[in-house]
């Protein structure tokens, strides 16, 4: 086999591994959620046994400081983040695409107004974009967190979007879908948005991962969603005393959290070929 | 005499896809040789490869001896000597080729300096200023004082195309390689460009490889021509010759297809 | 009778700059005409004008009894299902995500032509010469000539009474080009051509009148043969003069 063909399948083998083990760290969280949905270990609001117990056989990962089961609390843990994860993305990825391709087609003035617009909200930190939600909306709770981490995602895609429909509006295909009688609307949905596609799905795979970190960070600061809700950020921060008596507490969370930020990064490293009909085919 | 560019046996291929495929021709000191392919004939990998420009993930094998030295293989160092010197290139497209972000006198200016300097060890900024003149003039550039100061964005094709020339000429080549100059210019603009070229390979001398998929531009200025398809060279001879004589099938459909381009604007010329 | 009719019609993308000049031409039915200028002269906006795609800052563009109003859908979708464009670049004229059928097919669909879909798109295959087996396919899998005959056939599918060709053979080989022109030759048996174009040599080959344009204006129209035997203005003498001939 020639070097380069070598070194295309040797890619292709790197971008399958990714997404298999992507699929594995992601669909294990994904399962691991539906679960708790209808069984945890314990009950995920009382006390199960002694207050800071360290791990064992009826405590696998063994109990927080409230002395509820630390393993239950991570369970639910994993469906606050892909909730979060999928809501926030969810918003981003309608709002964001919207503006993105409506920016595309706006006047100049229009389109430079909106593009310092942009520019601006990227600049704001997402968390402190999250917290103005927070404090404006007056009570924190898992819906601002996903409204707030949403907004700031599609301030992100909308420049994005708009950058890669500007470069497909000017093809020549897109001319000669004008002539063919197709609408604008027929163009943005038949041309533009299946050619910015690969793109933008990594961008949201990767904003995905992002958006569980900053609920986290919220959490952690104490905006995230509130107790009940098991959130791995609160679990972090509520660890934070007793790091050296029962490490356990933070480590857990910390590894889950990590493992489903990976998961969805290799996830979007993969599906970059996924539905791009001039790879992986021969001439 | 010896040749200026003797290529033997050359083969150039990336991964195992060939090409340039046992590619062999030589140029003597003054003589004006056309390469004539579509895309795809590897007519400027072989070009690329004459000056050592290729990337190295292409694999080259065989010898190209450039003003006797081996370009096969030969370390930076000896090819940076040999480029310009030996060997100067004027690319299709001026606009790449040339500095965006610096003044065409000073670009013009970078290769004079780097002869002088190799020349006599010392420069001095009035000679080159002097040269740079001479050479504008001698592209016939018009308003000198005007393109010395402006970035190539500010003038017109064929004038950057007119600077690019200059400043091959700068380093004094004994050997000139034009690949597709004016591929990207104005049918008028061509023929002053083509013009240019044919006058200044005549009073300086040098030899000239003229890359070009354009046959009746290739006879404006070449005395011989090869033809390359597909990597392979299948005819070769005096411009006269192959193409009043075709031989292979391929060269037939090129000469057929540019004559009847010819003839449907009447048998003049 | 006239189809095409462009009456002291001048555009300028901004106030300052006027791209085409009080320019007035007409295209007859089954007369093909070439319309030749090099860069700067103002031959694409003139397409550009003809397709619709911008409104003329003067003048009056008429097809038929009409004038042109880009603003009347009902007018547009008749005129778009009349007048085809064909473009120079088929790497990227035709969309890299879409199958070959649904590229042909695109005017069927979006002009709302009644008839079975994959039958006119197979007859349209065929008349440019490609195989039945390129539906299915996407463009990425052929080559520059054949993407060429892909942009044809979607221009033709629609059976359209005027191809508007915008350096529609530059890009290819000559190997190519000359099997495109043979191609746009019969094509334009059956239908009028509009062949834009810097390149005298194909115009000449392919259009029975030429019309020559410099930095906006018209300077030079009429019969191709006539021309070409007595250019009367100097740009179109310089024009002929400076294209290459092969040597005798």
């Amino acid at each position: 086999m020639s070097p380069v063909e070598t070194s295309v399948s040797r890619r292709e083998q790197r971008h399958s591994l990714a997404l298999t083990l992507g699929l594995a760290l992601v669909g294990i969280n994904l399962l691991v959620a539906l679960l708790t949905l209808f069984w945890t270990p314990y009950d995920p609001l009382n006390a199960s046994g002694g207050r800071l117990e360290a791990p064992s056989l009826l405590h696998w990962l063994g109990t927080d400081r409230l002395g509820r089961d630390l393993l239950t609390q991570l369970m639910i843990g994993a469906r606050t983040a892909l909730l979060v994860g999928t809501g926030a993305v969810a918003i981003g990825a309608t709002v964001g695409v919207s503006l993105g391709v409506l920016a595309a087609f706006a006047t100049r003035l229009a389109d430079d107004v909106m593009a310092a617009t942009l520019d601006i909200l990227i600049a704001f930190p997402t968390l402190l974009l999250a917290m103005l939600v927070v404090a404006a909306s007056d009570s924190a709770s898992l819906w601002t967190a996903i409204l707030a981490l949403g907004l700031a995602i599609s301030a992100t895609v909308a420049r994005l979007t708009r950058i890669l429909a500007k470069r497909v509006l000017r093809q020549d295909y897109i001319v000669a879908s004008r002539t063919s009688g197709t609408s604008w609307a027929g163009v943005v949905f038949r041309h533009v948005l299946p050619n910015i596609w690969p793109t933008l799905s990594v961008n949201f795979a990767l904003q995905f991962g992002l958006a569980v970190i900053a609920e986290a960070s919220l959490s952690y600061l104490g905006l995230g969603a509130p107790p009940p809700n098991a959130s791995w950020g609160r679990l972090l921060q509520e660890a934070q005393g007793t790091v050296y008596t029962a490490p356990i507490g933070a480590i857990a969370p910390g590894i889950a959290l990590v493992a489903l930020v990976i998961g969805m990064n290799l996830l979007a490293d993969g599906l970059r070929d996924i539905g791009d009909p001039t790879r992986g085919r021969s001439r | 005499m010896t040749a200026l560019l003797n290529i033997q046996g050359l083969h150039i291929r990336a991964g195992d896809k060939p090409l340039v495929s046992d590619l062999s021709f030589s140029i003597r000191p003054g003589e004006r040789i056309g390469l004539i392919g579509e895309s795809g004939s590897g007519k400027s990998m072989t070009a690329m490869a004459a000056t050592g420009l290729l990337p190295v993930s292409i694999g080259v094998s065989g010898s190209i001896e450039l003003d006797s030295q081996q370009v096969v293989g030969a370390t930076d160092s000896v090819m940076n000597r040999l480029r310009g010197a030996a060997a100067a290139v004027v690319f299709q497209e001026p606009l790449t080729a040339l500095d965006p972000l610096m003044k065409i006198g000073r670009q013009i200016a970078e290769p004079v300096r780097r002869r002088l300097e190799r020349e006599s060890g010392k420069t001095s900024k009035d000679v080159v200023q002097r040269e740079v003149r001479d050479l504008i003039d001698k592209v016939a550039l018009p308003q000198p004082e005007r393109i010395i100061n402006s970035y190539p964005h500010e003038v017109s094709g064929g004038q950057r195309q007119r600077v690019a020339i200059a400043m091959a000429l700068a380093c004094r080549p004994k050997l000139l390689i034009a690949d597709e100059p004016t591929t990207a210019l104005d049918v008028t603009t061509q023929a002053e460009i083509l013009k240019l070229l044919d006058q200044l390979v005549r009073e300086t001398g040098m030899a000239l490889l003229f890359i070009s998929h354009d046959l009746p531009v290739v006879a404006q200025v070449v005395e011989r021509v090869i033809v390359l398809k597909n990597g392979v060279a299948v005819e070769e001879g005096p411009v006269k010759a192959v193409f009043g004589n075709p031989q292979h099938d391929y060269t037939k459909t090129l000469v057929e297809a540019a004559r009847l381009f010819d003839e449907a604007l009447g048998a003049t010329g | 009778m006239m189809m095409l009719d462009l009456q002291n019609v001048s555009f300028g993308y901004s106030r300052e700059q006027t791209t085409l000049n009080d320019v007035s031409l007409s295209v007859r039915p089954g007369v093909s005409v070439g319309l030749v200028g090099e860069s700067g002269s103002g031959k694409t906006t003139l397409l550009r004008l003809m397709l619709g795609l911008i409104r003329p800052t003067s003048g009056v563009i008429r097809f038929g009894e009409e004038s042109l109003d880009t603003g009347n859908s009902a007018f547009m979708q008749r005129y778009r299902r009349a007048v085809q464009p064909v473009f120079q670049d088929p790497y990227s004229s035709l969309d890299p995500r879409q199958r070959v059928i649904d590229i042909i097919g695109e005017p069927l669909r979006s002009l709302r032509i009644p008839g079975d879909r994959t039958q006119t798109v197979a007859e349209a295959l065929e008349a440019v010469g490609l195989p039945l087996d390129a539906m299915r396919r996407y463009p990425h899998e052929f080559s520059g000539g054949q993407r060429q005959r892909i942009a044809i056939a979607r221009a033709i599918v629609a059976r359209p009474q005027i191809v508007l060709a915008d350096e529609a053979v530059s890009a290819l080989d000559l190997s190519t080009r000359i099997r495109i022109v043979e191609l746009f030759k019969t094509l334009s048996e059956k239908l009028t051509l509009v062949f834009v174009s810097h390149d005298l040599g194909v115009v000449a080959a392919l259009c029975e009148e030429m019309i020559i344009l410099e930095r906006g204006k018209v300077v030079e129209s009429g019969k191709t043969r006539d021309i070409l035997a007595v250019p009367k203005h100097p740009y179109t003498q310089r024009l002929l003069a400076s294209i290459p001939r092969m040597p005798a």
